[in-house]
């Protein structure tokens, strides 16, 4: 059995580490709040920029001719992943979910015969590629200097997956984050950000009294403004992405740390107990010892 | 008292502003046009450049908005101005912009000159 000392240190211990996880689990409280904040206050200009490329989707037919953003490079033979994880761990499962759904579409896509290549934004998620298949790692956009999410730092993301599609170095670019549902569940989720998909034209026919085609006139043109909104609409994609991901990295801190101050408790009850025992059972053998000692004379 | 209609200014960070104005005057990439009530419904690129707005009636100017660019979208329920960031003509500091404008024309970028400028012709006019 443990020695009292020793006993009284480990309690002394676990009392320090749960007064860290319940700060943290604080801290990330105030920050959940912030980052969801942020995140409806994004909506409406993701919401608008969809409604718009839905009518343009409507009118604008994909052909070659359409920019290359919409209309892909014509081939599926080299997959970009751009995972999007935190630069902090201590956050449950986030950054494990985010990296494993990752991993299965990579699997997927190699068995397929594909080539994959990975650009990680963040680096909890980089870490368990690095060991397996760091051959694949293009890139890692360092994200630590970002305390909150501002449209620039997703416009500059959009800005390096741009400039190498440009480059030709991949056809099909799928972003993988975390979406926040609430404190307790974020799904990881991947979304094809390149080519883009156009908001079903259907979504916008299938309601055709209401959004009667009254002829929108397009300046310059149809073309030009698409062109202009490609570019546009994936760095909103990617700044909806990071918003979410740091409301569900939050979120899911939070609940982390919330378990592991409740477990902190239980172990601080446990230790208490076994200490009492060890220290009572300490008594009585002093007792015994002096009694039969007595008893001898 | 004249017609009104809605009027929505969205960054992507957050609804700027939103509300019921006379007529707003928005520099499309075209040249600049004039959204009144019952406007037909179009969609236009804007160039870096001043939104004029004209809350109560038609003649008086209320605001000035400096917007860097982005779309404007007429439809029968308003007009909704998609901006990447946007900034009161007001809050703009005429010497900075210069001070700006001298560093982006020797460092020789030359997007940033043509936004400085845009902002400095809408903050003298």
């Amino acid at each position: 059995m443990a020695s009292l000392k020793a006993l009284k240190m480990r309690i002394t211990s676990v009392k320090s580490t749960q007064k860290i996880t319940k700060a943290m689990k604080m801290v990330a409280a105030a920050k959940l709040r912030r980052a969801q904040e942020a995140a409806e206050a994004a909506r409406p200009y993701s919401e608008r920029m969809a409604s718009v490329m839905a009518s343009l989707g409507a009118t604008v037919q994909v052909g070659p001719e359409s920019p290359r953003l919409l209309a892909g490079t014509g081939k599926d033979q080299v997959h970009l992943l751009v995972i999007c994880s935190s630069e902090r761990g201590l956050a449950g499962g986030f950054n494990t979910n985010i990296a494993r759904l990752a991993r299965k579409k990579m699997e997927a896509l190699l068995a397929e015969g594909k080539t994959v290549k990975l650009l990680f934004v963040g680096k909890k998620a980089r870490a368990p590629f690095m060991r397996t298949h760091s051959d694949l790692i293009i890139g890692y956009l360092d994200q630590t200097a970002i305390k909150n999410v501002a449209f620039v730092d997703a416009k500059a993301i959009a800005d390096d997956v741009t400039s190498r599609f440009e480059a030709g170095e991949f056809d099909v670019a799928h972003l993988f984050f975390a979406r926040f549902r609430s404190a307790l569940v974020q799904e990881p989720t991947e979304i094809q950000i390149i080519p883009a998909a156009l908001p079903a034209a259907a979504a916008v026919e299938a309601k055709p009294s209401d959004a009667a085609p009254a002829a929108v006139e397009y300046e310059p043109d149809e073309e030009v403004i698409l062109a202009e909104l490609l570019p546009r609409n994936l760095s909103v994609q990617i700044f909806r992405a990071l918003l979410e991901n740091a409301a569900s990295e939050q979120g899911s801190r939070m609940t982390a740390m919330d378990n592991a101050t409740r477990n902190a408790g239980d172990m601080i009850k446990k230790l208490t107990i076994t200490y009492n025992r060890t220290r009572q059972a300490a008594i009585t053998k002093e007792l015994i010892e002096i009694i039969s000692g007595a008893e001898a004379l | 008292m004249a017609d009104l209609f809605s009027f929505e200014l969205v960054s992507p960070e957050r609804l700027l502003s939103s509300g019921k104005v006379a007529m707003v005057v928005v520099p499309g990439a075209e040249g600049d046009f004039a959204v009144l009530p019952g406007h037909a419904p179009m969609m236009s690129t804007i160039r870096p450049g001043a939104i004029a707005v004209y809350e109560a009636d038609m003649t008086t100017l209320t605001r000035r908005i400096f917007v860097d660019g982005g779309f404007a979208e007429v439809s029968e329920t308003g007009l909704t101005i998609l901006a990447e960031s946007a900034t009161a003509i007001a809050d703009i500091d005429p010497a900075k912009v210069a001070t700006d404008l001298a560093a982006a024309r020797s460092a020789g970028n030359e997007k940033a000159v043509a936004r400085l400028e845009a902002m400095q012709a809408a903050v003298v006019n």
